[in-house]
């Protein structure tokens, strides 16, 4: 590790609030606190504290997005080709915080944590959260952070759509916004796919309606929901070149059940992997809050939902990316740009489909650092 | 054309600009505090020149996604990576004072729809385009039977995005047919980088570029 530019060792930080009797109500109707959420921060808030960036991540991502948290640590947070001395989001320019989201199991108030009402986890009896709630949680972070204006809130697939939604929920506190293969709204596609992937952690009997803490997990559903996923985020081109169909450690076919090709392979890795270190319940609730995703519900229309935002926009999509492709980029560019807001709208040439954005790419890097520091010159 | 750009370090920012001569003329066209829309603004010249110029709220629109990079990198902030063969459907009727395009309509499959677009969202239009009726070009096709091959024009025929030149007598015809005022031509002769001069005999002949600013002559539809 501590290779140039790197973060190095970093921890993860926590903030607990909205203990009762001042629950957050949440857009459900419900209410839910405390509330913890996980964080991390890189770099150092300038004097006027308008250096500030806001990275949300993925669906299965979490608040370490950069360096290490040991000196053993064989991988680095999840966007570490981003974030450093002279990366795009330059720490010695900016101050990072990465924010994890409620409902997942990384440290945040999630299905896995003790009810403190019951002491025992929450379950299936934990309250629906939207992604206009995960925005309201970060929202509590920032103020506490003490940061009235954000330069810039960024990131992509699910952390896009938060992107967005901060810009519509707190138009004042966000001067740029980079929501990057996302969408609007969800798909009716990615509905589909992630109700295969609930489907399959519900039908696994050790899932027990969501009661199975201390007990046996659901490895095998959350495996295959993961496994499922991981099709979604390749392309057909990237699964050519990195898989073709090469056989896993054979030289022939076994003519059975077991693992033939690379790609099998690789997807039992990636499934078997994820069970590790992520939580059944929180794969169902997280999808389910993609699933409720769709900026036009409040104003009919995706221009009256953009009707007041502040931010100035860099809209990046990816030419292999079918789960979201370029078209709802421009669908959300196109109504930003009706509701008379600044907007970069780009597609990206790549194989890599939608995971594209977690990889390294020169283009995805100097668009990102070339609109922050344009942006950072601009009050 | 590239030949033919010019250097030039704008106030305040110090940024360089390069600009064609047919740039230059179009930005002394342009009112300050306007609102412009560049269709194929490349890397941002024109449209960065015009917001320092002119303090216009320019827009562009764009194909390539190497000249959005370029014009993240000169600050620009508002530019789509788009096809406008596939029209302007985001800008309501008569939204911008400018639609812009230079040297561009010659390369779209469907440069009719287009300059109905430019005319519907524009209160007025500015087109540049190279005039195939330049004599070097005639005289290369008449006496030597060549595709024609020119300072304007350098590619060849199997390799030119130009598919569909025309001179000055037809882009009048073509702007009559679409519905179109001619508000002014200017027939251009350029010379050196950022030198051009207004050829006002036999312009058809003599030019080799021409910029037109235009109208929609049809009243709004209600």
């Amino acid at each position: 590790m501590a290779e140039e530019g790197s973060v190095g060792i970093v921890e993860t930080k926590y903030l607990t609030f909205a203990a009762p009797p001042n629950e957050m109500t949440l857009e459900c109707g419900r209410t839910l606190g405390p509330i913890t959420l996980a964080y991390e921060t890189y770099g150092e808030l300038n004097d006027a504290r308008d250096n500030a960036i806001l990275v949300v991540h993925a669906l299965s991502g979490d608040a370490h997005a950069a360096g290490y948290h040991h000196p053993r640590d064989k991988h680095p947070g999840w966007w570490d080709i981003m974030i450093g001395a002279g990366r795009a989001l330059d720490t010695r320019k900016y101050f990072i915080i990465c924010s994890n989201i409620v409902g997942g199991c990384q440290g945040s108030t999630g299905p896995s944590s003790i009810d403190p009402r019951t002491g025992r986890p929450y379950g299936l009896s934990f309250p629906m959260v939207t992604i206009r709630d995960w925005v309201d949680t970060q929202k509590v972070l920032i103020d506490h952070l003490g940061i009235t204006r954000l330069l810039c809130v960024m990131g992509g697939s699910t952390g896009g759509m938060q992107v967005l939604q901060w810009a519509v929920s707190y138009p004042d506190m966000v001067r740029l916004a980079i929501p990057i293969a996302t969408t609007s709204r969800l798909s009716p596609q990615a509905i589909a796919f992630n109700e295969v992937g609930r489907m399959a952690i519900q039908s696994d009997p050790n899932w027990r309606d969501g009661d199975y803490y201390g007990k046996t997990l659901p490895r095998r559903g959350l495996a295959i929901a993961r496994m499922i996923g991981h099709i979604t985020y390749l392309s057909d081109r990237s699964m050519h070149q990195k898989f073709g169909r090469k056989l896993q450690d054979k030289s022939a076919y076994g003519y059975n059940f077991r693992t033939d090709f690379q790609v099998e392979s690789y997807l039992r890795y990636k499934g078997d992997h994820f069970v590790n270190r992520f939580d059944a319940n929180s794969y169902l609730y997280i999808t389910k809050a993609m699933d409720y995703f769709d900026l036009t519900q409040a104003n009919g229309n995706l221009e009256g939902a953009f009707a007041g935002v502040k931010a100035k926009f860099l809209i990046i999509s990816f030419s292999s990316d079918w789960l979201f492709p370029t078209y709802m980029s421009k669908e959300t560019a196109s109504a930003l740009r009706r509701a008379h807001a600044y907007v970069i709208s780009t597609e990206i040439q790549t194989d890599y489909g939608h995971d594209a954005f977690l990889l390294e790419s020169d283009q995805l890097s100097s668009l990102i650092s070339n609109f922050l520091s344009q942006g950072m010159k601009q009050k | 054309m590239g030949g033919l750009t010019e250097e030039i370090r704008l106030p305040e920012t110090g940024a360089v600009v390069r600009l064609t001569p047919e740039h230059k003329r179009i930005i002394s066209l342009i009112e300050e505090g306007t609102r412009v829309v560049d269709l194929g603004c490349g890397e941002g010249d024109l449209l960065l020149a015009l917001k320092v110029l002119k303090g216009v709220r320019g827009e562009g629109i764009e194909l390539s996604e190497a000249c959005i990079q370029a014009c993240v990198a000169k600050g620009l902030f508002s530019v789509h990576h788009g096809d406008l063969d596939e029209g302007l459907a985001d800008y309501p009727d008569k939204s911008v004072d400018y639609v812009v395009s230079t040297n561009t309509i010659q390369v779209l499959h469907r440069p009719m729809v287009l300059i109905r677009e430019m005319a519907r969202v524009g209160k007025k239009c500015i087109v540049s385009f190279p005039n195939f009726g330049h004599w070097p070009a005639r005289l290369q096709l008449a006496l030597r039977g060549h595709m024609p091959k020119t300072p304007n024009l350098p590619y060849e025929w199997y390799e030119t995005l130009n598919i569909h030149l025309t001179t000055i007598h037809d882009f009048r015809d073509f702007c009559r047919k679409a519905g179109l005022n001619v508000l002014r031509e200017i027939p251009l002769r350029i010379s050196a980088p950022g030198k051009s001069t207004e050829v006002r005999f036999l312009p058809n002949l003599r030019a080799d570029t021409a910029i037109f600013v235009l109208e929609d002559a049809m009243p709004p539809a209600n």
